[in-house]
């Protein structure tokens, strides 16, 4: 390895997305409340989800750990929020097609925007778990919110690990 | 301690070049035209050509189970494996042979005591366990395990803001009702160099059983069991050049014989019917299956390789290399050593904090020029959350280290805090 392929996987815009994340920190209202890890690395977040009807309302979190997994999260918020849970889990997958591609998935901008800075970390086996890490959380309160919305008097909480 | 300048002549009866000659893996160039430099040896060493050999040549010419097989090979193969077995007992100075017992690594080896302590009804409610909170994993969950099964509490030493054992409460910790007693000799993460013989002392002194996690130990230091004092002794082979998939615990042969098994299965027998078994004595009892046997031969030739050199001069070597990594670590503005900050009673593995770079992304960067560093909680993570840390860059040494290689890392750290400014 060298340094072009440090500046592949170090995009300037993940380390301006880790140097400035986007949506840090725990807000309310949420209807579910998840704590995902890494278990080799110690790596964790927690994460909120407010759904306001069909559309994401919200995604707030306080993660710890690397640039990667940081940067990820911080544009997963801007992804997602705005957005149809439908649309979000679309995204979602193409994230997740990326970062399991090995290199070889081209990403698509419209969808993956910012994104497609992560190109790169497919190429780093070690470091495609950082990547998700975020997402795998954010998939995982969103599920327990469309319960939890379906009965509103409830704030599901979980902790788990990252089964990736 | 004096360090001498230059890779070749930190003793005069240590000469690193001809060592690193031995270790084929170390002449690896990776991609980028990068020399390898190998700084993650706490984690697994790496092998010489003494122990690849014999590895090869017991497959390519010896081979067959063993115990069991009556034909030439097998009584071939069985001599190789208990050979093996003669050597690691020698290396620990381990009273008799029977008292090594083959489990797969140092972690079977913890896990194996504790439940076997368990099962012998030696840990019960009311019983303390006393560890450390400066363990690695595998000295905690297993004993958290017997605890939780047999109504018995844990409880650990403290250790300082210099991560040295607290003593402070020895007297508060150790106490009648302690049935056991296990500790880690050399910390995975800290580097201390832990006063085991004072915590034995206190041990002994209420009738508890002591079990020390030798894991750093065995590879870096000489270690006599017969002179330790303590009851039962962990360690792994793939840390002391040896291969991977063979640990060794080492037990007091009375106590061993008065244990009941393991795991249950083949070799471990006396006799069996379909209505019950009886066990062998120590070590098969302990050992059901077919044991790792080119592993055993590789470690017989791996524990020679370090007896030829002098278990003294290797630990010579790790106290100065130690020293000079710790002096040039610290002269990084923004690293802070987590751990003992003087090599004075401290093993060669420094794990530090680089500020504002995530320990991941210095192990990258590091990669990235050919270092192999450890970044994580190091299955260590009590002793990071003591230091308020979630994870740090671990750098290890061994007898095949030089003071380029630092000198490398440092120039590589550098780097990282530029690219990540």
């Amino acid at each position: 390895m060298n340094t072009a392929a440090m500046d592949s996987l170090y995009q300037e815009i993940i380390l301006d997305h880790y140097k400035h994340p986007h949506g840090a920190g725990l807000r309310e209202p949420f209807e579910a409340e998840v704590h995902h890890v890494n278990p080799t690395c110690g790596d964790e977040i927690t994460l909120r989800v407010h759904l306001d009807g069909e559309t994401v309302g919200d995604v707030s979190y306080d993660a710890q750990g690397c640039s990667i997994s940081q940067a990820s999260v911080s544009v997963l918020n801007d992804l997602v929020v705005g957005k149809s849970v439908t649309e979000g889990m679309t995204v979602l997958d193409s994230f997740t097609e990326l970062m399991q591609g090995k290199g070889q998935v081209e990403p698509d901008e419209d969808v993956l925007e910012d994104g497609i800075a992560f190109a790169g970390v497919a190429q780093f086996p070690a470091r495609i778990k950082c990547a998700l890490l975020g997402w795998m959380a954010w998939k995982d309160a969103v599920s327990q919110a469309l319960v939890t919305s379906a009965a509103p008097d409830n704030t599901a909480t979980s902790t788990t690990g990252d089964p990736a | 301690m004096t360090v001498v300048e230059g890779t070749t002549t930190d003793t005069a009866s240590f000469d690193v070049a001809r060592i690193r000659a031995d270790f084929p893996i170390l002449g690896r160039v990776l991609p980028g035209d990068l020399p390898l430099v190998y700084l993650d040896s706490a984690n697994t060493s790496q092998k010489p050509q003494q122990v690849i050999d014999a590895i090869s040549d017991h497959y390519r010419l010896h081979n067959a189970n063993v115990a069991r097989a009556m034909h030439h090979l097998g009584a071939e193969a069985s001599a190789a494996f208990e050979l093996g077995r003669d050597k690691v007992a020698a290396f620990i100075n381990a009273p008799s042979r029977d008292e090594v017992v083959y489990t797969k690594n140092a972690s079977e080896a913890l896990n194996l005591v504790a439940r076997v302590l368990g099962d012998a009804g030696r840990v019960g409610e009311g019983d303390e366990v006393v560890i450390t909170e400066m363990e690695h994993h595998s000295n905690i969950v297993p004993w958290q395990q017997l605890t939780q099964r047999t109504g018995a509490t844990l409880r650990w030493f403290g250790v300082t803001d210099e991560g040295r054992l607290d003593l402070n409460e020895i007297d508060s910790l150790i106490t009648e009702r302690t049935k056991v007693v296990s500790l880690t000799w050399v910390s995975n993460m800290l580097g201390t160099i832990n006063p085991v013989d004072t915590v034995i002392a206190k041990a002994r002194s209420v009738g508890a059983l002591v079990v020390i996690d030798a894991s750093q130990a065995v590879p870096q230091m000489p270690v006599d069991v017969a002179a330790l004092g303590a009851d039962f002794v962990a360690f792994t082979g793939h840390k002391l050049v040896g291969p991977t998939g063979i640990g060794v615990l080492w037990g007091r042969y009375d106590l061993l014989a008065e244990l009941p098994p393991f795991l249950g299965g083949g070799e471990m027998i006396e006799t069996v019917t379909m209505q019950g078994s009886t066990y062998a004595p120590p070590p098969a009892r302990f050992e059901a299956g077919t044991p790792p046997i080119a592993q055993s031969v590789g470690l017989g030739a791996a524990v020679d390789y370090l007896s030829g050199i002098g278990m003294e001069n290797v630990a010579a070597h790790e106290q100065a290399i130690t020293a000079y990594a710790l002096g040039a670590l610290q002269e990084i503005d923004g690293l802070t050593v987590v751990g003992p900050k003087e090599a004075v009673d401290r093993g060669g593995a420094v794990s530090f904090t680089l500020e504002g770079v995530h320990p991941h992304d210095v192990s990258q960067l590091l990669d990235s020029r050919g270092i192999a560093v450890r970044a994580g909680h190091h299955c260590a993570k009590p002793a990071h959350l003591r230091f308020g840390v979630q994870s740090t860059t671990r750098a290890s040494f061994y007898l095949y280290t030089t003071e380029q290689e630092i000198d490398a890392l440092v120039e590589g750290l550098h780097h990282t805090q530029k690219y990540f400014a």
